[in-house]
């Protein structure tokens, strides 16, 4: 549905987007990472065809942006990071004023309005002035004139800011139901929501690609990925440390930071499973879990908890956008 | 959703304009603001036209004291009615809603251009009682005063044309008010009789008239008259076309970054 090939963005000297590529079906949503100014909105807005790329190409549907951008956005559904909408007019008014622009008129306006005002919950305020509404509430305008058309191709920036979490978990929800049939890019800086929502995931730093992978591909990347965590009752702490570093396919063991204060006595230790040259896991690490629980019966402690690591997100973020300061 | 529907996600030109039209309308008439300017619109062109322009005391049935206020009053209240069309758009962040609707650009310039004209049309209608009040006195000629009412309007829409530009220019409602009123200046002086007498002590007679060919004075006054002329029109349309035309620039240079 979406192609985007080697987009740039030159603002004057400043090399906003610098070679972008990704692709994304139908049925897929993709999550849109990356620090601040790495070139999330810069990127969106050029896929709405709101700015000209400098070079490069934007394919929505088969249609080029920039020779064909009506049918494009046509196509899209679209929530700019500021959520903007015309502070004087109601909800109500502004909803049908976007669909009038749809080309949507009579009965289908009406539903379409009506469609897009339940799913966002806006019954309540349909006939507040706009600049009378709630931070949320107006961001939930702006959402709901995104899907009123209901769109093939939802471009959302940052759609759950200003949410409240019970708000958030509702658009989390629904980028997932609507990703069934359409085709969604949404940025965030929420890391839980790409786990919850996406199908797959982009990291954008300094405007490139640096990441494009599912979820679970890019948390296998974490250096916590595949370790074991053991909470052990009756052992000390060194000693633990020490006996689970030599376990074959163990790389090494650490103490995680804060456990050996617990009054009851319990430690928990991390074990990191040896990796090869490509960063993957070998069968000796696979069976690192077993190893230790083996261990650990063996010296006489009891185990409380056993569990390998999935990897977190947060640590690939950091670990891809800022090596030098996890190299420290 | 079914194939047809699919393809009507978006509108013709003409519903395209409409729908910016009635939303720039309804902004108008939404807010106390519009109902303040036609007030002031109306007490303004009462005053100029019977105080300072001796309408009873000339004790002749035309218009010509109402219309030579015109071109002074809409300096002030045309930059006043549409220095908000595009700088509130920048403002505000809806510019970048608009622009990624499936409208083009020249269907919102043109459909905010025509809301503004259609508002302003409305306050020159409200003057039609300065109209019955001298069909009453007398028996002024009909025709003069109509075409007059005529170059009313395209004056109207050359000064809206050019307040539409510059409100594209600056995010700031008073820079493009005071952008406005100093380029329709411009277009006034160009052509004020005491200023073109001032100019011709200076220069030949034939640069003089160059210059206030350029003026929406020489123009207006002709329409006035009560003589169509396709070039007086064609002067006005071109104005606004012009501007319109730079309006075009501007938004697009926004985003060309
Ligand atoms: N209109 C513009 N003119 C000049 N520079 C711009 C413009 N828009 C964006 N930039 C620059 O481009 C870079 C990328 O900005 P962008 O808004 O795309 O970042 P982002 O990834 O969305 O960041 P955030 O997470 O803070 O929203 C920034 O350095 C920004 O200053
Ligand atoms: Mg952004």
């Amino acid at each position: 549905m979406i192609r985007v090939e080697n987009l740039v963005k030159q603002f004057g000297a400043k090399r906003a987007v610098n070679g972008v590529s990704f692709s994304v079906e139908r049925g897929e949503v993709l999550g849109l990472l990356g620090p601040n100014g790495a070139g999330k909105s810069t990127t969106m807005r050029i896929i709405t065809g709101f700015y000209p790329a400098t070079s490069g190409r934007v394919t929505v549907g088969g249609h080029d942006v920039a020779t064909d951008p009506i049918r494009v956005k046509a196509l899209i559904g679209y929530l700019p990071e500021s959520a903007p909408s015309y502070a004087d007019m109601t909800v109500q008014g502004f909803l049908s004023f976007i669909a009038d622009l749809r080309g949507f008129s009579g009965s289908a306006k009406k539903a379409a309005v009506h469609g897009a005002v339940e799913t966002c919950l806006l019954e309540g305020v349909l006939h507040q002035p706009i600049d009378t509404l709630s931070k949320g509430y107006r961001h939930r305008t702006c959402l709901a004139q995104a899907i009123l058309h209901d769109p093939d191709v939802l471009i959302l920036d940052e759609p759950t800011d200003g949410l409240d979490p019970n708000q958030k978990h509702a658009a989390r929800e629904l980028i997932r139901r609507m990703g069934k049939t359409k085709a969604i890019v949404f940025s965030t800086h929420i890391l839980e929501e790409v786990e919850a929502a996406c199908t797959r995931a982009v990291i954008i730093d300094r405007g490139s690609v640096v990441a494009n992978g599912t979820p679970a591909e890019l948390k296998a990347r974490s250096a916590t990925a595949g370790c074991v965590r053991v909470t052990l009752g009756g052992a000390a702490a060194d000693a633990a440390v020490a006996q689970f570093g030599q376990l074959p396919g163990a790389l090494r063991a650490e103490l995680l930071p804060g456990t050996d204060m617990a009054p009851d006595g319990r430690v928990t230790v991390r074990v990191y499973p040896t990796r090869d040259d490509s960063g993957a896991i070998g069968a000796a690490g696979a069976a690192l879990t077993v190893a230790v629980a083996q261990a650990a019966q063996s010296a006489g402690w009891q185990v409380q908890a056993l569990s390998t690591e999935e990897g977190r997100l947060e640590d690939v973020f950091r670990s891809i956008t800022l090596p030098d300061a996890v190299a420290k | 959703m079914n194939g047809q529907a699919a393809m009507k996600k978006h509108g013709s030109t003409l519903t395209n304009i409409a729908g910016i039209v009635r939303r720039e309308l309804s902004g108008y008439f939404g807010s106390p603001v519009a109902y303040v300017f036609l007030v002031i619109f109306l007490l303004m062109a009462g005053f100029l036209t019977f105080t300072i322009g001796r309408f009873f005391e000339r004790a002749e049935a035309s218009l010509v004291s109402f219309f030579t206020w015109h071109p002074w009053m809409y300096l002030f209240l045309v930059p006043a009615v549409g220095m908000r069309l595009w700088s509130e758009e920048r403002r505000l962040g809806t510019l970048e809603l608009l622009l990624t609707l499936p409208v083009t650009l020249p269907q919102v310039i043109i459909g905010k251009f025509l809301a503004s004209w259609i508002f302003l049309a409305i306050a020159l209608a409200l003057t039609c009682p300065v109209w019955i009040t001298v069909n009453v006195l007398g028996s002024p000629d009909n025709g003069a005063i109509l075409t007059a009412y005529l170059g009313s309007l395209l004056l109207a829409g050359s000064f809206l044309a050019i307040t539409s530009m510059t409100s594209a220019m600056t995010r700031n409602q008073a820079v493009s008010f005071i952008l406005s009123v100093m380029i329709c200046l411009l277009l006034v002086i160009a052509g004020y009789s005491p200023v073109t007498d001032l100019l011709t002590r200076w220069t030949s007679p034939g640069v003089v008239s160059a210059v206030a060919s350029f003026s929406v004075m020489t123009h207006f006054d002709a329409l006035q008259r009560g003589v169509i002329d396709l070039r007086d029109v064609g002067f006005f349309l071109s104005v606004i076309g012009f501007a319109l035309f730079g309006n075009a620039v501007i938004v697009r240079g926004l985003r060309a970054g």
